[in-house]
């Protein structure tokens, strides 16, 4: 039976981690490759990297991060942030992404989803939805979540598939950062609407709130960053829950 | 003894040259089909669509089955693995390598589970012995595709997806994973350097 999926989420800025992280044990508290060691070695299932920075000197400095994670962990490695262009993704991918995320540069040029997946194949290319709750649905929202488009959260994932993206991963910007909990009614809207599966983001909080998005939010992964930074062994610990509430894990 | 990677222009190839040198061996990229006299162990590795395959020149189709014949091991990876059977429903007119028996279908399954088939799912290992020497009955693997390899008697692990499908499969000295062993943790590590062994005799 296919597990559902835990994804930690390294933000990453000028070669070094930029969310707080507090391992015991840990040399480098902000070193990328230390932190995806240990999550690693807890059991997380994917890692994906993402670059908040600006400058060009800064997008050198991910290449080489994204290249030293790459080459000791052997789980799906993504990154996503920065991809504006196919010269981009290649890069990333080069430099030892297995995929690529897009956001904004998808609501930009949408062939490019369809590029990427030709080069790459569609299990390369994801699509970053980042949806805000606005009367009875959600729109899309742009520059990482600055701006808001006239796109549909749902619609705009069901073109992103047609497009040729091999997931979705979906973030609530209403939720993200507030511990509340996933926004479990759009993740479901999305998954069941799609035949690729869905990442869910934004706002978990406890243990529960992966048990709620796998079920009733009908996710296939969930991606979190501060969740799995409450204890060393958090992975481990969430896997167990999980498992104790029959759903199916990579132990 | 160097061990060559089979470079047919699909996908990305970053990934399972870590994999490989990382269970230790030595990998090359031929530019031409003669080269792979030189090799001990061959590696089609393979994102995307069935079709690509037909991009593997005839001398290079040629060159690969002369050596497999000669006893050299080959290990085909996702598509790869695919391209060892004699064809795929994916794209009907492209002829596999037809080492082994049998044709690639589409994955059945429905809703809620999805196709392409994406994640981490557990491997019922059928014959724990050769290219998964080590690797313990339920043990998960990372997959991505949308269509699979038939389960026949050349089946040494079986996944079950909507139905049941071929996960590995190995004949003497050709093997195939269906999942990608450069993404599957410290099994997938296991799973190629036992293949690496397989080179060494």
């Amino acid at each position: 039976m296919l597990a559902k999926r835990l994804i930690a989420c390294l933000d990453v800025r000028n070669g070094g981690v930029v969310k707080g992280v507090n391992f015991e044990g840990l040399r480098d508290a902000g070193d990328p490759v230390e932190l995806a060691r240990r999550y690693n070695a807890d059991g997380i299932d994917e890692l994906v990297i993402l670059d908040v920075t600006a400058t060009i000197e800064e997008r050198q400095a991910l290449a080489a991060t994204i290249t030293a994670v790459s080459r000791e962990l052997f789980i799906p490695l993504t990154v996503g942030g920065g991809i504006g262009s196919a010269g981009d993704a290649a890069a990333a991918i080069d430099a030892g992404a297995d995929k690529v995320s897009l956001n904004t540069a998808a609501l930009a040029d949408p062939p490019l989803v369809t590029r990427l997946a030709r080069i790459y194949g569609s299990q390369a290319v994801v699509v970053a939805i980042d949806a805000r709750r606005e009367g009875g649905g959600w729109t899309v929202m742009a520059r990482s979540g600055q701006s808001a488009t006239a796109r549909d959260a749902v619609e705009w994932a069901r073109e992103a598939e047609a497009l040729g993206a091999g997931e979705i991963l979906l973030t609530s910007i209403d939720r993200d950062g507030t511990r509340a909990g996933f926004d479990c009614e759009l993740t479901a809207s999305v998954a069941g609407s799609l035949s690729i599966p869905v990442i869910a983001s934004g706002g978990a909080g406890t243990f529960d709130h992966f048990v709620e998005v796998f079920t009733t939010g009908q996710a296939d992964a969930a991606l979190a960053a501060s969740v799995f930074h409450f204890s060393e062994h958090a992975v481990d610990e969430l896997k167990t829950h999980l498992a104790g509430h029959g759903i199916s894990v990579r132990r | 003894m160097q061990i060559a990677l089979i470079d047919y222009g699909a996908g990305n190839l970053t990934s399972v040259r870590k994999g490989v040198a990382a269970a230790g061996a030595e990998l090359v990229t031929p530019s031409r089909p003669d080269e792979l006299a030189r090799c001990a162990g061959m590696v089609v590795p393979g994102v995307g669509h069935f079709a690509a395959t037909s991009s593997v020149h005839q001398a290079w189709r040629s060159a690969i089955v002369a050596r497999v014949e000669a006893g050299v091991p080959l290990l085909g990876i996702c598509l790869g693995m695919q391209w060892l059977f004699e064809g795929s429903a994916e794209a009907p007119d492209v002829p596999g390598l037809g080492l082994l028996e049998g044709r690639c279908l589409r994955i059945e399954a429905e809703r809620p589970l999805k196709v392409p088939h994406v994640g981490w799912n557990s491997l019922s290992v059928i014959r724990a012995d050769g290219i998964l020497d080590g690797v313990d009955d339920g043990t998960h693997v990372y997959f991505t595709h949308s269509y699979a390899a038939p389960l026949t008697r050349d089946c040494s692990a079986s996944v079950i997806h909507g139905q049941a499908f071929a996960a590995v499969v190995q004949r003497d000295h050709v093997a195939g994973v269906q999942f990608h062993p450069e993404k599957s943790g410290a099994a997938g590590v296991r799973i190629l350097r036992n293949f690496i062994g397989m080179t060494r005799g």
